[in-house]
């Protein structure tokens, strides 16, 4: 099978994350959409790493899952924590972090 | 040459005082007891071990009468190659005898005069700093290390002209006094870098050598700068300022310091450097304007002033001024310029200790307006005081004579009109010292209430024998028994050239215009009564007293044009180049202030701008790729 | 494999520091004690390391460290010392225990911690030392900016009333200096790439590089804006005042005394032999800069009645004959220059010590005005007082002399106008530095001041071997300019201003 399909799939995938994440206000829902923006990124590295027929595309999709999952600790963290303070999961609500 | 025997002791002379001085300055207050004791010691040691010296000296044949003794290399960077070095030869020989027994008996008279200063302690050892640094002037074989005798003595007059620092004249005298000679320090530092550039080296015996191969501007230029050099150190024209400042100091001060040998290193400056002198025409000439001008100028000054001090300060200026002007006169006058300066540092440290003593009876008066009729009082200070004035005014057998006589002379070999100026200023030195005694010895009394007038004690009034007696016989003593021609002359050189008139001619003529104007003084201040509040005088009289505007000149030349420069700068600094810095940090802040704006808050504008980013950084990659 | 002398310089302050840092916040007096302990070490181990430094090899540098760090970028960890970099490390070593010895009661909790002043402190030595013994661009780089770090917390945490402001202006010139510096230094690596095929940042290999001379110019400049800000010449000069107005006297004397050389130690050390073209073409404007910036200072120091400020333009004075010095390309010039920086680090530490101790003696003040007659009430004070200004205005016997004569005779040697107008500063120097000594010291003894305390052990303890030092470099200048003149020479051969000798063949001569 092509290996291009896999990046246009990519592609794709990501394109979905970006519209997500700019289109919905649910924290929940936009932190799901980067997550799918991450992974899309992970299928291209992966896809590459065939296509060049070495390993460093592998090498990095490990470290983007490591950083992912980190970045899921933290941010549902600060999530919970504003959801429980504002009772709102609504990422246009909290906008004190302005001039 | 090596150095035998006590000529090993070279180092020590300089290094006792210093040790002294180290000893008293740094111990701090548990040598106040027996310091000023150490203090006296030590600079007699240095006298007796000069002393040996000069036996030592005069043992040996005229032309091996040139120690040198190297302690250590002290700079050493490139061709730039500097030693501690000692020289001792005859001219340096008489000045070391100069400076350890004239300073033993100050430093003694100083115990006296001093006892009941609680920082007697400081004084001594700022006085063996002094002597230690002097020594260290007169015994360097190259420039450099001269010139750290040099700022070593101004350092050391610096401490004692404001010893009495709590004095707010005092501590400014001193700061003056430092200043002014900065601006002959100048001087000596060109002149050390032009003489290393010309002749790649500053010892002397290799400059001397190699003087003939350098043209005569630069040895002008080397000459003009010693002379700057000279004239702050020695009061000369025109940095004469800081002397009459200077006599805040303590008496003792005064008269080692300020009138015996510190104010003679510029004249030891330009014997030293003879040989740049003698191929430097106007150079010479230079020195021989400067220090006319300075003889008729101090002696003005010292016509004039109330103050015994000042007025003694006066006629320092004007009598170094004649050894300056005698070492113009190029070979006919070194050896008695050197003649001159030993003669007067023995009468007029006598004559300062003299004036010491007078104040030290009077509860520390200065004004001669209130003294009057001390003679019955003083017997001992008042004939040793007259001793000094006959040594100074130049009256035959006392030592001021037989120098004084000998550059009148040299003047009149070289040229008429210039020897008649001496004379004249002779017949003033006449009058201003006769009005010193008048006003303080004859007279009627005119004290301060309270005032009870007595005779010093003995440690004070048996130096001032001493110097007395020197004040008599040295001029004799040094002419006839010590030969100083001939001593000198391998040094120095020496010349004479015929005058139009016998010697005794020109003899009589200065002791009928002295005499003229000793009789003037005591006409005006012996016969007459002297009024209590000085008279308002004439404008030279008035002009005198301000030291004929010497400082009013430079407030107006440079003291107050480099303070509105200094404030001017100030301004330029927080509103021109810092201005100009804030005013960049301040745009940036207005800047970022703007774009501050743009931080709306809204989580999803963001996104968009970064989606928008990375969509315009994308087409700009397929655009160049394409 | 030798000993790692400067590696293990270096390592001692910052073991100290984490130590320091690692005490409970209630134990402010062993902090300090275990801080000076630290310090101490490091100086004896900088006494026994130059014992051990050989003034006659033919081996440019020496207790020389290599290590590769970042290879593909041709960055390695690399020390060594030549004599200048030797003197330099030993001035910092020699004045970092007498500053915390003097700065003992300096600090309190009331603003930030006892404990951390001090922790900084040897960060900071061991920056410095760092900084000077760096033989990689890229690790003098990384030591360059560091060094901001803890000074900016020295003045920003225990500072005066203008400490914030101060700080900022501070960090703010010395990054701005610092990014000309990191794009010199990439465009450096850049040619170097250009030259040897692979980048390198090794200092031996870079002096060798044979560059455009328009591309020197260029990178020339990026290099002289950093070292003019850090040993600022004017018109770079405006943070000093403010800096040394707002910190702590042995803050101002790391920074001013040590911290400052930096700047013109990186002239000698970079700019002349890697930039000879360059060098020769900006001279001229250097020395022009040089002479303004000793008239310009010594001029604003005639009037300022606050001490510091006062001390800091003095300060701009010195860097002007230092940097005078620098590039007269002579040998007089340079050794001067070198033994200027050890000298006006000593009497610099010396002033503000002193100054210090007296403004902790009244109401933390550091106006001339509030002070009058302190001789008569604290006589040791004073004197030493006296000392640090008479070595201030280079009073010959003092080190300050031997190296402010050299520098004006190099000058002197290339050009007599430069020399003669450089030599009139003396005059002003002196004018203003015994205005400050009349003002504060002597005359009647002022309200303000009676009942002055003098000096305790302690405060004499750190002031002594300062004044010591200054005393007999200057009586016996030979062991400082004896490994400093062939570096300096070697310096000047390299960037062919003294064609006899070549890096390849080492200084001696």
């Amino acid at each position: 099978m092509n290996p291009a399909n896999y990046v246009v799939l990519a592609a794709i995938l990501f394109s979905l994350g970006a519209i997500g994440v700019l289109v919905r206000r649910n924290a929940i829902i936009v932190f799901m959409s980067v997550e799918l923006m991450l992974n899309a990124a992970n299928l291209a590295f992966v896809a590459f790493a065939r296509m060049n027929g070495n390993l460093d595309g592998q090498v990095v999709a490990f470290f983007v899952m490591v950083v992912a999952a980190a970045e899921v600790v933290v941010g549902l963290a600060i999530i919970v924590t504003i959801f429980r303070t504002r009772k709102s999961a609504s990422v246009d609500e909290p906008n004190l972090l302005k001039y | 040459m090596t150095e035998p025997g006590i000529f090993s002791l070279l180092w020590v002379l300089i290094a006792l005082p210093l040790a002294g001085a180290a000893i008293l300055l740094f111990g701090g207050r548990r040598t106040d007891r027996w310091g000023p004791y150490l203090g006296v010691l030590t600079v007699c040691t240095s006298a007796v071990i000069g002393v040996l010296m000069l036996l030592g000296l005069m043992a040996l044949p005229a032309e091996e009468r040139s120690i040198t003794q190297t302690v250590y290399s002290w700079i050493a960077v490139g061709s730039l190659q500097v030693d501690f070095a000692l020289q001792l030869d005859q001219l340096s020989m008489v000045f070391v005898l100069l400076i350890t027994i004239v300073g033993a008996l100050i430093h003694i008279y100083s115990l006296g005069y001093m006892a009941h200063d609680p920082d007697r302690r400081k004084f001594f050892g700022y006085l063996n700093l002094f002597v230690a640094a002097m020594l260290l002037l007169v015994l360097a074989n190259n420039y450099l290390l001269l010139y750290v005798g040099w700022e070593g003595v101004g350092l050391a007059s610096y401490l004692l002209i404001g010893f009495w620092q709590y004095k707010p004249s005092a501590a400014a005298a001193a700061k003056k006094a430092f200043i002014i000679n900065r601006v002959g320090d100048v001087g000596l530092s060109l002149a050390i870098m032009l003489i290393f550039v010309t002749f790649g080296s500053v010892t002397f015996g290799e400059v001397f050598g190699q003087v003939g191969e350098a043209s005569e501007g630069t040895l002008t230029a080397i000459g003009l700068l010693l002379l700057l050099a000279a004239a702050g150190k020695s009061a000369q024209f025109p940095l004469q300022a800081w002397l009459l400042d200077a006599m805040e100091g303590p008496t003792p001060v005064s008269a080692l310091i300020h009138a015996a040998t510190m104010v003679t290193a510029g004249v030891y400056l330009i014997v030293r450097s003879h040989v740049i002198f003698d191929a430097a025409v106007w150079a010479a000439t230079a020195v021989v304007v400067v220090g006319l001008i300075t003889i008729f100028m101090g002696a003005i000054i010292g016509s004039a002033k109330d103050d015994i001090k000042k007025s003694l300060a006066g006629s320092t200026m004007s009598q170094i001024g004649y050894m300056v002007f005698a070492a113009g006169l190029g070979p006919i006058g070194y050896i008695f310029a050197i003649f001159h300066l030993l003669t007067h540092g023995v009468f007029k440290a006598g004559l300062f200790l003299g004036a010491g003593s007078v104040m030290h009876g009077m509860n520390d008066d200065v004004n001669m307006r209130r003294y009057g009729t001390l003679k019955g009082l003083m017997v001992i200070t008042f004939v040793t005081f007259m001793a000094g004035y006959l040594a100074i005014i130049g009256i035959p057998p006392f030592a001021g004579f037989w120098s004084k006589d000998e550059i009148i002379h040299a003047a009149f070999e070289r040229n008429a009109l210039i020897g008649v100026a001496t004379i004249l200023a002779a017949g003033i030195t006449g009058f201003y010292m006769t009005r010193m005694i008048a006003m303080t010895f004859f007279g009627k009394a005119r004290w301060e209430e309270g005032v009870h007038p007595h005779e010093s004690p003995k440690v004070m009034t048996i130096p001032l024998i001493i110097l007395a007696i020197g004040s008599t016989l040295l001029g004799m003593a040094l002419l006839f028994w010590g030969n100083i021609e001939s001593w000198l002359e391998p040094v120095t050189g020496f010349a004479s050239e015929p005058t139009p008139f016998p010697t005794w001619v020109y003899i009589v003529v200065t002791l009928i215009v002295v005499i003229i104007g000793a009789i003037i003084g005591w006409v005006m201040y012996a016969r007459r009564p002297v009024p209590i509040e000085a008279p308002r005088g004439s404008w030279l009289t008035r002009a005198a007293r301000k030291d004929l505007y010497g400082d009013a000149v430079n407030d107006a030349l440079v003291v107050r044009p480099s303070f509105a420069l200094s404030k001017a700068l100030t301004i330029f600094d927080a509103r021109g180049v810092d201005g100009f810095v804030n005013g960049l940090a301040g745009s940036v802040g207005a800047i970022s202030g703007r774009l501050r704006r743009t931080q709306t808050g809204f989580a999803r504008s963001y996104a968009l701008s970064m989606v928008g980013g990375a969509l315009l950084v994308a087409l700009a990659l397929v655009l160049v790729q394409s | 494999m030798t000993f790692p002398w400067l590696t293990v310089l270096g390592v001692v302050p910052l073991m100290g520091s984490i130590v320091v840092a690692l005490l409970p916040k209630s134990r402010g007096t062993l902090a300090k004690q275990v801080a000076l302990a630290f310090s101490l070490v490091t100086l004896a181990g900088t006494v026994a390391m130059s014992l051990k430094f050989d003034g006659s090899s033919s081996q440019p540098f020496q207790f020389v460290e290599n290590y590769p760090w970042i290879p593909s970028f041709g960055i390695s960890y690399s020390v060594g010392v030549d004599g200048i970099g030797l003197v330099l490390v030993a001035l910092a070593a020699t004045l970092v225990p007498f500053v915390i010895l003097a700065g003992w009661n300096d600090v309190d909790d009331s603003r930030g911690s006892v404990k951390g002043y001090f922790s900084l402190i040897l960060v900071l030595e061991t920056l410095m030392i760092g900084v000077f013994s760096a033989t990689d661009l890229f690790l003098f780089y990384v030591f360059f900016e560091a060094m901001l770090i803890p000074v900016y917390f020295m003045i920003g945490r225990y500072g005066g009333p203008q400490r914030s402001y101060a700080a900022v202006k501070f960090l703010v010139y010395s990054l701005v200096g610092g990014l000309f510096m990191l794009a010199a230094l990439v465009g450096l690596y850049v040619v170097s790439a250009q030259e040897f095929g692979s980048g390198t940042f090794n200092y031996a290999a870079l002096v060798g590089l044979d560059m455009d001379p328009n591309v020197q110019k260029m990178l020339f400049l990026g290099f002289f804006i950093a070292f003019a800000i850090k040993a600022p010449l004017w018109p770079f000069h405006t943070w000093l005042p403010d800096a040394a107005g707002a910190s702590k006297a042995g803050t101002s004397v790391l920074l001013i005394g040590v911290l400052d050389k930096v700047g013109t130690f990186g002239m000698i050390r970079y700019l002349l032999p890697i930039f000879p073209a360059a060098s020769d073409f900006y001279a001229p404007v250097v020395i022009g800069l040089a002479l303004i910036g000793i008239f310009y200072g010594a001029y604003l120091a005639l009037t300022q009645n606050d001490m510091r400020r006062l001390f800091a333009y003095s300060s701009m004075s010195h860097f002007g004959f230092i940097a005078l010095g620098i590039f007269v390309f002579t040998s007089q010039g340079m050794t001067g220059s070198v033994v200027y920086m050890v000298a006006h680090g000593l009497s610099t530490a010396a002033l503000f010590l002193t100054a210090g101790y007296l403004m902790s003696r009244h109401t933390g003040s550091s106006l001339i005005s509030d002070y009058g007659g302190v001789n008569k009430v604290a006589p040791v004070l004073a004197g030493f007082f006296l000392i640090a200004a008479l070595s201030s205005l280079a009073l010959p016997g003092m080190v300050s002399f031997v190296g402010e004569f050299l520098v004006l005779l190099g000058a002197f040697e290339v050009n007599i106008w430069i020399g003669a107008v450089a030599t009139l500063g003396i005059v002003i120097t002196a004018a203003y530095v015994l205005r400050v000594y009349q003002r504060t010291m002597t005359g009647p003894a002022s309200p303000d001041v009676t009942g002055m305390r003098d000096l305790n052990g302690r405060e004499i303890t750190a002031l002594v071997p300062i004044a010591a030092l200054i005393i007999v470099l200057g009586l016996f200048p030979s062991p400082l300019t004896n490994v400093i003149t062939p570096a300096g020479d070697l310096m000047l051969a390299v960037s062919d201003h003294m064609p006899d000798i070549d890096m390849a063949q080492g200084g001696g001569k």
